[in-house]
C-alpha cells in the first residue's frame, strides 16, 4: 500500500501543480464571498456592499453596529472553529493512518465537552471564557490519552482505536449529563445548548482567546507538515531517514489535541468536521499533507460557517447550534468512509 | 465455552441464586431512596390504604418504578442475547446498535410534529416502528459491500445512525422548545416517572416476546454457529432471523417507549450470564432475563444516591458501570478478527 500511495504522490506532484493552486484559490475566493454573504444574511438583510463599508469602518451606523458586534465575531468564530477542527482531524488521520481517525471517534471532543460541562456547573456559571478553552483541553487530553492506551495491545490498531473510541466517547457522554445535573437548575438550558454544538452568541472576547492557540498550531502543523508526510510512510521509513519518530509524534498528537479542545472550548462538540475535510481534501489536491491542511482548512471553515448560517436563518426565530447540521450531514459520510475502509481490508 | 457452572443441577442452583438477587433488588428499590421505608408500611400501603404521604410515595413512585425498572431491564438483556446470537458479534446490543436511538427519534419526532396529542399506547407504537426501521437499516447497510456483516461493520454503521439520530432528537427538542427535562429523558433513559398504568399496558406485549424469545433457544443455538451449520442441520435461516429481529423490535422499542435510550444493559448482562453458564440458549436467556433486571434495578438505587438531593438518569449510571466492562471486552474478544 505504501508503495502505491508513493506513486501517486509523485504523479500528482508532476502536472497537478497548477490545478491545486487553482483549487485553493476558488477555494478560498469561496469562502471570502460566503463569508460576506453570511455576515450579510439574517433577520435584517445587509448587501454585501454595506458589509465591506461596515467592515472598513466608512459603513452606516446602523449595519455597523449589527456588522462588527453582532454577525462578524459569530462568522469569525465559526471560521476558526472549522478550521481548527479540520486541522486537528487532518493530522490524525495522517499520524494514525486511519482514515477514521477523528478528534471525535478519538474521544477528544466528548472528553473536552464533558470537562467544560463540568467547569460550567461547578463554578455556578461564574467562570470567565478565557478559562473554558484550558478545561477543555485537560478533559481532551485526558480521554484522548484513555482512548490511546485502551486501545494499545501490541500496537495500536485503527480498528480497535475506532472501537474503544465510541465507548470511551459514550462515557463521556454519561459524565456530561452527570455535572449537568450536579449543577444549579438555570446552568442546565446552557450547558445543554453549549453541548449540541453552537457559535451562538460569542463575542470578540471568545475570538480572541480562541485566536492564538489555533493560529499557533495551525502555523507549526504547516510548518512541520514535511514531518507528517514522512510520517505517514510508517514508523520503520520515517526512523530510516533519520527522524526522532516519537518526539514528533507527541508533538502532532498534542498539537491535534490542542486544535480541538480549544474549538470545543468555544463552540461544543461540533461533530464530524474533523472528519469530512481531510477526507475531501485528500480528494481535491492529492496526498500532500502541506496543502492538503491548508485546503481541509478552508473547508473545515466552510462547512461550519454554513452550518452555522442554515442554523440562524432557516428555523427563525429558533437559533440551531451548527453541531447538529454537521452531524446530520457528517453519519452518512462516516458509513460511506466505513465501508471504503472495510472494503479495502 | 467454559462456564463456571457447568451441570444442570449447578445451574438450576445458580438461576434460584439469581431469582433471589432479583427480589431482593426490588425489595431494595421499594424501600430505600430519598425516604427509607420498612416493610410493614410497604404492605400496609396496599393493605389497609390511608392516603398518608408514605402510602402515596409507595404507591405511586416507588412500587411503579421497580416494577418499570425490573421488566426493562430483562427485556433489553434479552434483545442483546437475541442479537449477539444472531449477528455472532459480541457486541452487538440495542444502543451500541443504535436500536434505541431510533426509537426515541420516531417518538421524539411525532411529538414535534403534532404535540403532545397522543395516548401511551400511541407512542408505544412509534416506538416499535422507530426500533424497526433502525435494525432494518442498519441490517442493510452492514449486509453491502465485500465481506457480508461483519462485526466491525455492524457497529460502526450502528454507532454512526446512532448519533445521526441523537442529533435529530436534539434539533427537535431545540425548535419545539421542548422541557429540558423532556430533553434529559429522550437522550439517557430515567425510570424515575414511571406510571404502573403504562407498564402495565406494555406487560403483555413483553411476555409475549419473553415467551417467544425462549421457545426459540433451540433455533437460537444452532443460529449461533453460523448460517452454513443451520441450513446443514435443516433450519429455516431466514424465518428464524425475521422472528428474532421482530422480538428485538419489540423489546427495545417498547423499553424506548417506557423509560428512554438506556444503554449498556443489553451488552453486559448476555457476557455475564454467558460467563456464569456457558452458550446454552434455553439457561442462558433466563438468566440474563434476571440478572438484567437485577442489574437495572440496583442501577437505578445507586442513581438516587449519585447526587446529593437530586437524581441522576439511570442511563448515566448504566453507562458509567458499563463502560470499563465493554473496553475489556473489545480488548479481549471483538479483535479476534482485527
Amino acid at each position: 500500500m505504501v508503495s502505491i500511495k508513493w506513486k501517486r504522490e509523485n504523479s500528482s506532484d508532476h502536472h497537478g501543480r497548477t490545478l491545486v493552486s487553482l483549487t485553493i484559490v476558488s477555494l478560498i475566493a469561496l469562502l471570502v464571498v460566503t463569508t460576506l454573504l453570511s455576515v450579510g444574511l439574517g433577520s435584517l438583510y445587509i448587501p454585501i456592499l454595506d458589509v465591506l463599508k461596515a467592515i472598513i469602518g466608512v459603513g452606516e451606523d446602523k449595519y455597523e453596529l449589527i456588522v462588527m458586534q453582532l454577525r462578524l465575531p459569530r462568522v469569525v468564530a465559526a471560521l476558526l472553529v472549522g478550521a481548527a477542527m479540520a486541522i486537528s482531524g487532518t493530522i490524525l488521520q495522517a499520524l494514525i493512518r486511519n482514515p477514521l481517525a477523528s478528534p471525535d471517534l478519538m474521544g477528544t471532543t466528548s472528553g473536552a465537552t464533558a470537562a467544560v460541562v463540568a467547569a460550567i456547573t461547578i463554578m455556578n456559571g461564574e467562570i470567565s471564557v478565557g478559562w473554558l478553552p484550558l478545561a477543555a483541553l485537560l478533559g481532551g487530553c485526558l480521554a484522548s490519552t484513555l482512548t490511546y492506551v485502551l486501545a494499545w495491545k501490541n500496537g495500536s490498531s485503527p480498528l480497535r482505536m475506532a472501537m474503544i473510541g465510541v465507548v470511551v466517547s459514550s462515557a463521556m457522554g454519561a459524565l456530561t449529563i452527570y455535572f449537568t445535573l450536579a449543577g444549579p437548575l438555570h446552568m442546565v438550558s446552557q450547558a445543554l445548548g453549549w453541548m449540541a454544538g453552537t457559535v451562538y452568541g460569542t463575542s470578540w472576547n471568545h475570538v480572541l482567546y480562541l485566536t492564538p492557540w489555533v493560529v499557533g498550531c495551525a502555523a507549526i502543523a504547516f510548518f512541520q507538515s514535511r514531518n507528517l508526510n514522512v510520517l505517514e510512510l510508517g514508523d520503520s521509513i520515517a526512523t530510516g531517514v533519520g527522524m526522532k519518530v516519537e518526539r514528533k509524534r507527541f508533538l502532532f498528537i498534542a498539537l491535534s489535541v490542542i486544535l480541538a479542545s480549544s474549538a470545543v472550548g468555544i463552540a461544543g462538540g461540533i461533530s464530524f468536521v474533523g472528519l469530512m475535510a481531510p477526507h475531501m481534501a485528500r480528494k481535491l489536491v492529492g496526498n500532500n499533507n502541506r496543502v492538503i491542511l491548508l485546503v481541509s482548512a478552508i473547508l473545515g471553515a466552510f462547512f461550519v460557517l454554513l452550518a452555522d448560517l442554515v442554523g440562524r436563518t432557516v428555523f427563525v426565530p429558533m437559533d440551531v447550534p451548527a453541531g447538529i447540521f454537521t452531524a446530520l450531514l457528517g453519519a452518512p459520510f462516516f458509513i460511506y468512509l466505513l465501508f471504503k475502509q472495510v472494503n479495502r481490508v | 465455552m467454559n462456564s463456571l457452572l457447568s451441570s444442570e443441577k449447578r445451574k438450576a442452583l445458580g438461576f434460584i441464586a439469581a431469582v433471589f438477587l432479583l427480589v431482593g433488588a426490588t425489595a431494595a428499590s421499594i424501600l430505600f431512596g430519598l425516604q427509607n421505608f420498612d416493610f410493614v408500611t410497604v404492605i400496609q400501603a396496599y393493605t389497609s390504604y390511608i392516603g398518608s404521604d408514605e402510602q402515596l410515595i409507595i404507591r405511586t413512585s416507588r412500587v411503579p418504578r421497580a416494577l418499570t425498572a425490573a421488566v426493562i431491564g430483562s427485556s433489553l438483556a434479552i434483545a442483546g442475547v437475541l442479537l449477539q446470537a444472531m449477528t455472532r458479534n459480541p457486541l452487538a446490543s440495542p444502543s451500541i446498535l443504535g436500536v434505541n436511538a431510533g426509537a426515541a427519534l420516531a417518538i421524539v419526532s411525532m411529538l414535534y410534529w403534532y404535540g403532545a396529542v397522543f395516548s401511551f399506547s400511541q407512542l408505544m407504537w412509534f416506538g416499535f416502528i422507530g426500533a424497526g426501521i433502525t435494525a432494518g437499516l442498519i441490517f442493510i447497510i452492514a449486509m453491502i459491500g465485500k465481506g457480508g456483516m461483519t462485526p466491525l461493520k455492524l457497529i460502526l454503521t450502528g454507532s454512526a445512525l446512532a448519533s445521526f439520530a441523537s442529533s435529530l432528537n436534539s434539533l427537535f427538542m431545540l425548535i419545539s422548545n421542548a422541557t429540558l427535562e423532556g430533553a434529559l429523558y429522550w437522550l439517557t433513559g430515567s425510570v424515575s416517572n414511571s406510571s404502573m398504568v403504562h407498564t402495565l399496558q406494555m406487560l403483555p406485549y413483553f411476555i409475549a416476546a419473553w415467551i417467544i424469545a425462549w421457545s426459540m433457544s433451540r433455533s437460537l443455538n444452532v443460529m449461533s454457529m453460523g448460517d452454513d451449520v443451520a441450513t446443514g442441520l435443516g433450519q429455516r435461516t431466514m424465518w428464524t432471523k425475521v422472528l428474532t429481529i421482530v422480538v428485538v423490535v419489540v423489546l427495545a422499542g417498547g423499553s424506548v417507549a417506557l423509560a428512554g435510550p438506556i444503554s449498556f444493559v443489553g451488552i453486559m448482562i448476555p457476557h455475564i450470564s454467558r460467563w456464569l453458564i456457558g452458550n446454552d440458549h434455553r439457561w442462558l436467556l433466563p438468566y440474563s432475563a434476571v440478572l438484567g433486571g437485577a442489574f437495572l434495578l440496583l442501577a437505578d438505587l445507586l442513581s438516587r444516591f449519585l447526587l446529593v438531593a437530586k437524581e441522576v438518569p439511570v442511563g448515566v449510571t448504566t453507562a458509567i458501570l458499563g463502560v470499563p466492562f465493554v473496553v475489556l471486552l473489545v480488548r479481549r474478544k471483538a479483535l479476534g478478527q482485527y
